[in-house]
């Protein structure tokens, strides 16, 4: 299908981008890599009276590292996120993810900025920042506020960005040297996944954090899994699972199904883990 | 809303002006009569309105034609006259690798940026390398057997 009319425009710089929120209000949406958002305006699922393109601001592009942290802003394209030699040293699941994000085509144009601002929750980059006790820079007019991955995912496909704010960047704690892995099963290579598992582990002893997509309206942690598994309990943490994740029914199949394949990842992701 | 459109494509530099709704495959075919690149589903899923756009391959679908100011694109009409994909056309006549054709452009495109970043991919990489396109047709047996000749020869 064709989408309804809508008009343009571009902003080259953060202050213009609050300049047309401010003017457009509701009317406007951010155009990023528009591998969501074009494939919506197509289907006629979402109707804007103007698209403000973002793709000029200089402010949320690159990739860097300072004080232990590393900085990716927004509109890091999926391809960049996984040839990027700062995320394989420092966020090492970002780039494992990157290859079961659809197909190259859309690599090529998809942000993080996007992917996060999305929220779908079958999608790898919302799991793998929870994973990462990632912090998402929030900026609009009035200065940037800072927000932990897990308050910024708030339902269905519901975020804390307000209105006339702009996701700038990512930040993460370097991993390096932290063993990670990321596991999910689809029906066809690049499709959203049926249930995934991006697991992050911690300095030694400090345990993993196991963040799962596909299974709920957000991206979540399941802690008493967490637990048996860094006590070295792979059944337990199995077993934990049917308490933590309450999966929906769907196409794919019913919730059983789901659960049957959180258990198989998880194991997948114990012996990956071990395997570091 | 119109409004004013310049880039290159195939290597000549074009200028129009534009709906901001109009998709980039919708402008080469209608504006510019290059049918060659084919919209198929219209939301990112099939691969058939595959392109190369400064440099990548993109879903000619999910990019307005606005966006493509000053960008460098190229179809299969102008990979075809350069002769970049030569082989690879050649090796999907001699395979058998098309039927109706709708995929093919895509396909080529796809192919082409597989072969570019690894010349010699396996026959699970080609698979991974196409899994973005669809074929209704062939069930792709074909088409993998006619990339993997075209690496080879
Ligand atoms: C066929 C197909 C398969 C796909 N498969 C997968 C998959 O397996 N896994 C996966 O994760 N994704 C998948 N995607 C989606 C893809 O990763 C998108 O690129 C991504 O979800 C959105 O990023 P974008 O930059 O394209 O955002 P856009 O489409 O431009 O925008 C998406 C939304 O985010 C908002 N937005 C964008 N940037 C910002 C920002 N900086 N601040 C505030 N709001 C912003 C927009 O206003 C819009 O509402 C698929 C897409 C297609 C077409
Ligand atoms: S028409 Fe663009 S992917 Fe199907
Ligand atoms: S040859 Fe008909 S869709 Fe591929």
């Amino acid at each position: 299908m064709k989408p309804a009319p809508f008009a343009y425009a571009r902003a080259a710089s953060l202050p213009e981008v609050f300049d047309l929120l401010d003017r457009h209000g509701e009317s406007a949406r951010l155009l990023a890599g528009g591998q969501s958002l074009v494939a919506a305006l197509n289907l006629r699922l979402s109707s804007p009276g103007i698209l403000l393109d973002i793709n000029g601001v200089e402010a949320l592009r690159g990739i860097g590292f300072a004080d232990g942290v590393l900085r990716i802003g927004a509109l890091t394209r999926h391809a960049e996120l996984g040839a990027d030699p700062l995320v394989a040293r420092h966020a090492p699941l970002l780039a494992r993810a990157v290859p079961h994000i659809a197909h190259a085509a859309i690599r090529t144009r998809g942000t993080i900025g996007g992917s996060l601002a999305l929220a779908d929750p079958a999608a790898e980059l919302p799991a793998c920042a929870l994973a990462l006790d990632a912090t998402l820079v929030l900026a609009s007019r009035g200065g940037e506020r800072r927000v932990a991955a897990v308050d910024f995912f708030q339902g269905l496909y519901q975020t804390a960005l307000r209105g006339d704010e702009v996701l700038a960047a990512v930040e993460i704690a370097s991993r390096a040297g932290q063993a990670c892995t990321l596991q999910e099963l689809a029906r066809r290579h690049g499709d959203y996944a049926i249930v995934g598992l991006a697991a992050q582990a911690g300095p030694p002893g400090a345990g993993v954090a196991l963040a799962w997509f596909g299974v709920g309206g957000t991206p979540l942690r399941t802690p008493r899994a967490e637990a048996a598994l860094v006590a070295g309990d792979l059944a337990g943490a199995q077993a934990a699972l049917a308490g933590e994740i309450d999966p929906p029914a769907d196409l794919h199949g019913p919730p059983a199904l789901r659960h049957h394949l959180a258990r198989v990842l998880l194991g997948r992701a114990a012996a990956a883990l071990k395997g570091h | 809303m119109r409004l004013p459109l310049t880039l290159t494509v195939n290597g000549e530099p074009v200028s129009a002006m534009v709906e901001p709704r109009t998709h980039l495959v919708d402008f080469l075919r209608e504006a510019l009569d290059l049918t060659g690149s084919h919209a198929g589903c219209e939301h990112g899923v099939c691969g058939a309105c595959s392109l190369i756009v400064n440099g990548a391959m993109l879903r000619g679908c999910l990019m307005l034609a606005v966006q493509a100011e000053g960008a460098e694109v190229w179809t299969v009409e102008g990979l075809t006259e350069s002769g970049a994909i030569a082989a690879l056309q050649a090796a999907f006549l001699a395979r058998n690798a098309l039927q109706c054709g709708f995929c093919t452009p895509g396909m080529l495109v796809a192919a082409a940026t597989l072969l570019k970043a690894n010349p010699t991919p396996t026959r699970e990489e080609i698979r991974e390398g196409i899994s973005g396109n669809y074929c209704r047709c062939t069930g792709y047996h074909a088409i993998v057997d006619a990339i993997e000749e075209a690496s080879r020869a």
